[in-house]
């Protein structure tokens, strides 16, 4: 089962090393991941394999949460499925 | 890159354009808890609801969070009760209300729909118990919501239950008076009335539906808004365009939360409910697309047209993107609910009878209005048949659900709180219609009924 982490905010060091390490934490394997800064907002988006993960999916989303209020960043996690619902045939 | 614009654009509508899903209504069927023994069947509609429905909130809010889309609200829908009561020999149906609101509570759910019936060609003993207890039974309960169907394209209206509704409406009012006559906003009065509504307060359960059924009804007005902003210059098969594809996408999302939290709870899915449901939420209005598309304020010149594109658009683009549509499907224009449409009926630009003008093209009716307390029964019952017109001659569903508020006259505002919002007390036309309402009886069908 596939999941995408977005993360929206200034820009800061250390963005992608605090979010991979709660991910590795939790067992969540990066698939893919792009991430660009456009006047000083950091936009990144991993695709993660959530399928085996140590934790249960809500705490994993509620410690992404927590990283992203210490980082003034937003952080969401959520299934796959719900983009590729909404933006294939 | 595609890929990228694609996820970014889905969280911008969630974060930025408040798309969520506005409901999961789980139905359930209540024939069977029929009994003579009033106790007994209330103890059966009690343990079939709690049992049937534990696991719908706690179901409905973990998909929410993995699919990271709020469902604002979880609802259940029952059989009409007049059905179920009708096997009993009390008088009045209060005590059934309570049950079903003790049962909502237990649940966890924000509203219970079903404490209906449905007379478009007449009254049974039942359906007559429950409208005379709709007063007592909306005052006595906080989750409970009821709706009475007066009319049909195929039956004509029952005019001597419009003529009650009137009576009812102004008796809710009144038992509810110290908060803003809230009773009757959850009560709501229907033309061609449909039985698998995940919309409150109209949703009931109907005889033709399966042992449980989840439905869903989805939300998203900012993100069409949205969109039309994207396109200032686009003319009306452009805007069309991006309406319909803006609605697809929306109700791809609610196809996907609704077939999952319908596996889980293992309940067959029912169907998507297409309408676009505003709330009083900055960034959240039906009334803002209108005026996004170019005119000053809702209900100006224009406002009808502007919103029969919108109501197609978004049908046409849903329908493919769900396996079964149903419910209301349209766009809803419930004046307190809507904050673009509080502002321009505060204003004076947005009156009833544009409001009337505007339910020919949309779904549903005359939804969330507030009016002076001191408007005539008659006066109520008038306004009831001439939307229920609307709805029989066009063979659509149309409801009325006013609020004509104790104490509070023009210029006043009433405040409903949460969904339900606030609302400016409107004008009604003074003229009375007590003599035509006090003839009674059935207006015939429509000749374009008789369509074997």
């Amino acid at each position: 089962m596939k999941a995408v982490v977005t993360v929206i905010g200034k820009d800061r060091t250390g963005i992608i090393y605090n979010i991979s390490k709660v991910l590795a934490e939790s067992n969540a394997n990066i698939l893919d991941l792009s991430q660009t800064v456009m006047q000083d907002l950091f936009t990144m988006i991993m695709l993660v394999d959530v399928g085996d993960l140590t934790c249960d999916f809500v705490e994993l989303q509620e410690e992404l949460d927590r990283v992203g209020i210490n980082l003034g960043l937003s952080v969401r996690i959520q299934l796959e499925a719900v983009f590729n619902a909404m933006h294939q045939i | 890159m595609g890929y990228m614009k694609n996820v970014l654009e889905t969280v911008r509508m969630i974060e930025e354009q408040k798309l969520d899903i506005r409901t999961v209504t789980l139905g359930i069927n209540l024939l069977d808890c029929a009994d003579s023994n009033s106790e007994a069947c209330r103890k059966k509609i009690y343990d079939k609801i709690t049992s049937l429905g534990e696991n719908l909130v706690p179901v409905a809010d973990r998909v929410a969070a993995e699919y990271g889309i709020n469902i604002v609200n979880k609802r259940i829908s029952v059989t009409p009760i007049s059905l179920v009561a009708g096997a009993t020999s009390d008088e009045n149906y209060v005590e059934f209300a309570k049950t079903l609101d003790k049962a909502a509570k237990e649940v966890g759910v924000d509203f219970l729909g079903g404490f209906s019936a449905l007379v478009p060609r007449g009254f049974t003993r039942g359906d007559l118990r429950l409208i005379n207890s709709i007063p007592e039974a909306l005052a006595e309960t906080s989750y409970v919501c009821s709706s009475v169907n007066v009319g049909s394209s195929k039956l004509g209206i029952n005019m001597d239950a419009v003529a009650i509704m009137g009576d009812v409406i102004k008796k809710t009012a009144y038992l509810t008076r110290d908060e803003d006559s809230i009773g009757c906003a959850k009560l709501v009065v229907f033309c061609n009335a449909v039985e698998d509504n995940p919309f409150m307060a109209g949703a009931f359960h109907g005889v033709s539906q399966p042992e449980t059924v989840l439905h869903v009804g989805v939300s998203g007005p900012g993100v069409v808004k949205s969109a039309v902003e994207r396109y200032p210059d686009a003319n009306f098969s452009q805007l069309a365009e991006v309406i319909k594809k803006t609605a697809f996408k929306i109700t791809r999302s609610g196809q996907l939360v609704g077939t999952t939290v319908a596996d889980r709870l293992g309940v067959p899915f029912g169907i998507l409910d297409l309408s676009l449901a505003p709330t009083p939420a900055i960034g959240d209005s039906v009334g803002r697309i209108l005026e996004e598309m170019g005119i000053e304020h809702t209900g100006g010149a224009a406002s009808t047209c502007a919103l029969a594109l919108l109501n197609d658009a978004v049908k046409k683009g849903g329908i493919m993107a769900s396996s079964s549509v149903g419910g209301l499907s349209g766009a809803f224009i419930p004046v307190s609910e809507d904050e673009g449409m509080i502002e321009a009926a505060s204003m004076g630009a947005l009156t009833l009878d544009k409001l009337e003008a505007m339910t020919c093209v949309c779904s549903v009716g005359l939804d969330m209005i507030a009016i002076p307390g001191h408007t005539p029964a008659s006066t109520i019952s008038g306004i009831i048949a001439d939307e229920a017109a609307i709805g029989m001659v066009n063979n659509k569903t149309t409801a009325v659900r006013l609020i004509p508020v104790v104490g509070k006259d023009l210029g006043d505002s009433a405040s409903f709180g949460g969904l339900l919002g606030e609302a400016p007390v409107m004008k009604v036309n003074p003229s009375d219609c007590s003599a035509f309402i006090s003839r009674g009886g059935q207006i015939p069908a429509p000749i374009h009924s008789f369509k074997n």
